[in-house]
């Protein structure tokens, strides 16, 4: 037995195991904490805001959780919404109808996801280089698209519904929307052999195909998946503010990496749950909204949520790595060994 | 398989805690709507109210322009006694002011006073805004007229093409090749000027001024420097510059300041005074211009200030008194205009600071 290995897994699993209850628990905290000490932050309106604007992390960051937990990452998700909200805005603009342009623009969203996924899992080259790449593409090809434009005029009926909260509360009916993905992902990543898939890719590309797993397919369909949905988040963006801009949402896919990685998932890959994102996202949102609704200026602000972020990466990995390491020191310990 | 243990548990309690959240997102719904008190009911003509919650929201925090501005809004709002504050986001884009109006919404503001990022964007949060009871002015950078009450718009496009060419007119003696360096080749402004400046050169006044060219340097110092430099080896007889841009009027006359054309090809713009004035002293520059942005914010600042005392109610023609800048009238569309632009030269540089 090697207590390099058995050290390692022994620390992964149980910083998995306490992670996202720390981040629950903390979410928990600042909820109480606000409602005590923030004036206005345990009103309905304060809590309608606040589903309205996680929405868009929150949506992307559901796929996103898998294409961490595979050991991939895809940092264009950002630029697809952009690219989707520019396009949706010149189709428009051209006359088309909106129950055509929707599909559409899932569509396009899908395309945008499964040129990542072909560099990607066809081509087998790192995800950070590919999407880093593909963020700057799709991000021009949206200023190609709609230039410094704005097209801003949506009927009401689409704009104002779908901001629209369900009847006689202030919950935005998108937030059903959320959750009931939200449910399906975590059931898919929990529940089912394709959950299990992921995680065994994340621990090793190599063993998971050993056990029969076809990961370059998989990944392929995550890196659509995930572009589909980032398209639908720019749908909703671009209703929700209404205006279809190329810059829309830029800098989003820093918040939802920020907001997965709090939630536990590794950046390494095979390791978080849905429930820790989840509650990462919701964490990271309401301590910025809390803090906002307290006069706290936006850089500080800013500093706030980079801590939170160290803290969330380095936090299960130090606690790994000090259990393994205490570990491994025990048997050199004995001078005969080694 | 390592980390697949999951959890049915853990998954339930996600759930739970998600519907907590939601259910604490619509217990008591009815709350809602808490009119700030009242404003709009005093009698027209009246005094500005104390006390009143005067919010700026800038389309960036942190960025000089505004902080200018918004100082500017200060000394207005200790004016009349009420309650200053400055919010904003970080990174000026499109969507990123609309979560600050909804907290100056929860919080009751009485006035908002916010330059948009975009035109459209924040109308839906201005609205609910407005519908808590606020006063919206946007200053600098207007929305729909439909969103706001009053926009408070620093010059006009034609106040400026009008100053730009009676300052390099008056640079160059009225005479010889002329050059403009823009910002970026789309910006809305920046093209709405020149084409008025083009219209303006077709007075007779101004027949001898030819407009050779128009050259790019997308507000990045770096690029104007390159873009000045081009157009002097491009144009040897060129006579002057107007870079209608803060960025641009400083690069160029920071590499003009440094080669052989100083003193001998004239450059004019719209700068801000801290910037420009080392190449005012130097003699680079004769003069150049800009609206005052603490003017600008001390007017919006009474703007909404008369507005929530109820002394104007936003429609054309009424008219109200903006402390020591003094009376302004409500054009259409609910637009009060600064002024003319501030011209800055040797005389006068001294007495600014921004």
């Amino acid at each position: 037995m090697t207590p390099d290995q058995t050290g390692r897994s022994g620390g992964r699993l149980s910083a998995l195991g306490s992670w996202d209850v720390v981040v629950i628990v903390v979410l928990i905290a600042v909820i109480i904490g606000s409602s005590v000490l923030v004036e206005g932050f345990a009103s309905p309106r304060f809590w309608g805001f606040l589903l309205l604007d996680v929405f868009p992390i929150a949506l992307i960051a559901l796929p996103m959780t898998l294409v961490v937990i595979t050991g991939e990452i895809d940092l264009s998700v950002a630029s697809v919404l952009g690219l989707s909200s520019a396009v949706m805005g010149q189709l428009w603009f051209l006359g088309l109808p909106l129950p055509l342009i929707l599909p559409l623009v899932v569509l396009l969203g899908a395309l945008l996801g499964a040129v990542n996924g072909l560099f990607v899992a066809g081509f087998g080259l790192p995800s950070l280089a590919v999407t880093i790449g593909t963020l700057a593409l799709y991000r021009g090809l949206a200023y190609v698209v709609l230039g410094d434009r704005a097209v801003a005029d949506f009927p009401f009926d689409w704009t104002g519904n779908a901001i629209a909260a369900l009847p006689g509360t202030t919950v935005p009916w998108v937030s059903l929307v959320v959750g009931g993905l939200a449910l399906a992902f975590g059931l898919v990543l929990h529940a089912t052999p394709v959950g299990r898939s992921l995680y065994a890719m994340g621990n090793s590309d190599q063993a998971a195909v050993f056990a029969g797993i076809s990961v370059a397919r998989t990944k392929f369909w995550l890196f659509v998946l995930t572009g589909a949905v980032s398209a639908l988040a720019g749908l909703f963006w671009t209703l929700r503010y209404a205006s279809a801009r190329a810059d829309n949402g830029s800098g989003l896919e820093l918040s939802v990496v920020a907001a997965v990685l709090l939630g536990g998932v590794s950046i390494f890959g095979g390791r978080g749950t849905l429930v820790g994102v989840v509650a990462g996202v919701l964490l990271l949102t309401t301590l910025r909204n809390a803090l906002q609704l307290a006069d706290v200026p936006a850089d500080t602000l800013t500093v706030v949520t980079g801590t939170l972020l160290i803290i969330s990466v380095v936090g299960p990995n130090l606690a790994g790595m000090l259990r393994a390491r205490l570990r491994r020191r025990r048997p050199r310990a004995s001078p005969v060994a080694g | 398989m390592r980390g697949t243990r999951t959890t049915p548990l853990r998954l339930g309690a996600s759930v739970l805690a998600l519907a907590a959240l939601l259910v604490s997102g619509s217990a008591c719904a009815s709350d809602e709507g808490d009119t700030p008190s009242g404003g709009s009911n005093a009698a027209a003509g009246g005094a500005i109210r104390a006390g009143l919650k005067v919010a700026f929201l800038p389309k960036q925090v942190n960025n000089p322009y505004f902080t200018v501005s918004d100082n500017g809004g200060k000394a207005a709002v200790a004016e009349f006694k009420g309650e200053y504050k400055e919010v904003g986001p970080s990174e000026a884009s499109a969507s990123s002011q609309v979560s600050y109006l909804n907290t100056l919404t929860q919080q009751g503001s009485d006035v908002i006073a916010v330059s948009a990022n975009d035109p459209n964007a924040i109308c839906g949060a201005v609205n609910q805004a407005r519908q808590g009871g606020a006063k919206v002015v946007t200053f600098d950078s207007d929305t729909n007229k439909d969103c706001r009450d009053l926009f408070v718009n620093q010059v006009t496009g034609q106040g400026i093409a009008e100053n730009q060419i009676k300052l390099i007119s008056d640079a160059i003696g009225g005479e010889g090749k002329i050059a403009v360096l823009s910002a970026t080749a789309n910006a809305t402004n920046q093209n709405a000027w020149i084409e008025l400046m083009r219209t303006e050169l077709k007075k007779p006044a101004y027949a001898k001024i030819e407009l050779v060219t128009v050259v790019y340097g997308n507000d990045d110092d770096q690029k104007s420097f390159q873009e000045t430099q081009g157009l002097l080896a491009s144009y040897p007889d060129l006579k002057g510059i107007v870079s209608p841009t803060t960025v641009g009027v400083a690069a160029a006359a920071r590499y003009l300041s440094t080669s052989q054309y100083k003193g001998k090809v004239a450059l004019t713009g719209l700068g801000t005074p801290n910037q420009m004035r080392e190449f005012v002293t130097d003699g680079t520059v004769r003069s150049f211009a800009l609206w005052n942005p603490a003017d600008l914010g001390y007017l919006a600042a009474y703007a909404g200030a008369a507005l929530a005392s109820g002394m104007i109610s936003g429609k054309e023609g009424e008219t109200f008194t903006a402390g020591k800048l003094g009376e302004y009238t409500i054009q259409a569309d609910g637009v009060i205009v600064l002024g003319p632009p501030t011209v800055f030269d040797a005389a006068n540089i001294g007495q600014f600071d921004f």
